[in-house]
């Protein structure tokens, strides 16, 4: 997967001493949407490749030696991480959006800060999905429009809002996933929105 | 992603390491920090003594996954040892919200300076 990137580090970066707590922000979409790209981007780390186990049920592993049955899949994702301070360190998840993968959601992205759901408008329909998956697990997200050169149809963030029939409270923003200043802004964008919330929340307690 | 039957050569290697138990120790999560407390010692399990190797630095569980090749299942059962054995500690994340509750706003201001200044 992931190409070698000269800028970034190889060897393993260790954090501070000081790290005391890690975050999670996760980035879904499907397949080819530049997920890995924008992680890449924004990350300090060359982005690395990980695994969980999924029975074929889907309910996790559990029962004595399923964890080495044949039976058992894997689910892969990779991350990178951005150490925000010398306290804190985000760790950003590019997760494939698709069916089997939500059956892991709870396990392996619960507490998650928000989520970012990157669009391919070549492919739309595959962000339906994702949207209603999110929204199930009552996680925050913003929507980001990577924007592909040989896009059929340049469409406009309204006609984009109306086909995904996102509602007008959730950011729609575009992105380009190679550039690491976009991928920053989708960022910002998405927890400034959680801050938005948050501020609005803490009002009403 | 990839879906397809666990390949991982021998196909009894993942029971061999977790000594064929499947009880991960839920409480840590992809990006706890370990943090060893003790060099390896020879006769350890060598997943045991590799872990405490790399994590003379905090080190997110999700990392020591990718950097070992193992599944984050196994890495929960293996970190779930060596913390029952006084061997790392463990620094969690903040703790889980009820659904639909946001992040405290102070944090999330943290992390919004964090990547304005990137
Ligand atoms: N033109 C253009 N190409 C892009 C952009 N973002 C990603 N790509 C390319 O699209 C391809 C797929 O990007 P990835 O980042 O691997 O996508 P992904 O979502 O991680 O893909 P999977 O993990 O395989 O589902 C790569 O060849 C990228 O270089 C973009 O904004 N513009
Ligand atoms: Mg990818």
């Amino acid at each position: 997967m992931g190409s070698a990137t000269s800028d970034l580090p190889s060897l393993r970066t260790p954090l501070s001493d000081a790290a005391e707590a890690g975050l999670k922000i996760v980035i879904v979409g499907g397949f080819g949407v530049g997920k890995t790209t924008l992680v890449r981007s924004v990350s300090e780390i060359r982005p690395l490749n990980t695994e969980e186990l999924m029975t074929q049920a889907g309910v996790g592993v559990d029962e004595t030696r399923q964890v080495a049955t044949k039976t058992t899949t894997t689910v892969a994702f990779d991350f990178g991480r951005i150490s925000l301070n010398k306290r804190l360190v985000l760790y950003l998840f590019g997760a494939p959006g698709q069916e089997r993968f939500w059956f892991l959601w709870d396990r392996l992205f619960s507490g998650t800060l928000g989520a970012v759901v990157l669009v391919d408008t070549r492919r739309m329909d595959e962000s339906w999905y994702a949207i209603d998956r999110l929204e199930h697990h009552k996680t925050p997200f913003v929507v980001a429009v990577n924007r592909f050169d040989d896009e059929p149809d340049r469409y406009s963030l309204d006609e984009i809002r109306q086909a995904l029939c996102l509602p007008a409270h959730v950011p729609l923003v575009d992105c380009d996933a190679r550039v690491r200043s976009s991928g920053k802004g989708v960022l910002i964008t998405l927890v400034d929105h959680l801050y938005e919330m948050a501020m609005a929340q803490e009002m009403t307690l | 992603m990839t879906r397809r039957p666990v390949d991982i050569g021998d196909p009894d290697r993942l029971y061999t390491i977790t000594g064929g138990r499947s009880r991960a120790d839920d409480a840590f999560d992809l990006v706890t920090l370990i943090v060893s407390e003790s060099a390896p010692r020879a006769g350890m399990q060598s997943e045991h003594a590799r872990i405490l190797d790399l994590c003379r630095h905090p080190t997110a569980l999700v990392e020591i996954a990718a950097e070992m090749k193992l599944p984050i299942t196994v890495m929960r059962i293996l970190l779930g040892d060596l913390l029952a054995m006084g061997r790392i500690s463990a620094r969690h994340p903040p703790p889980p919200r009820p659904q639909a509750a946001l992040p405290d706003s102070a944090l999330l201001l943290e992390v919004l300076h964090g990547l304005r200044n990137l």
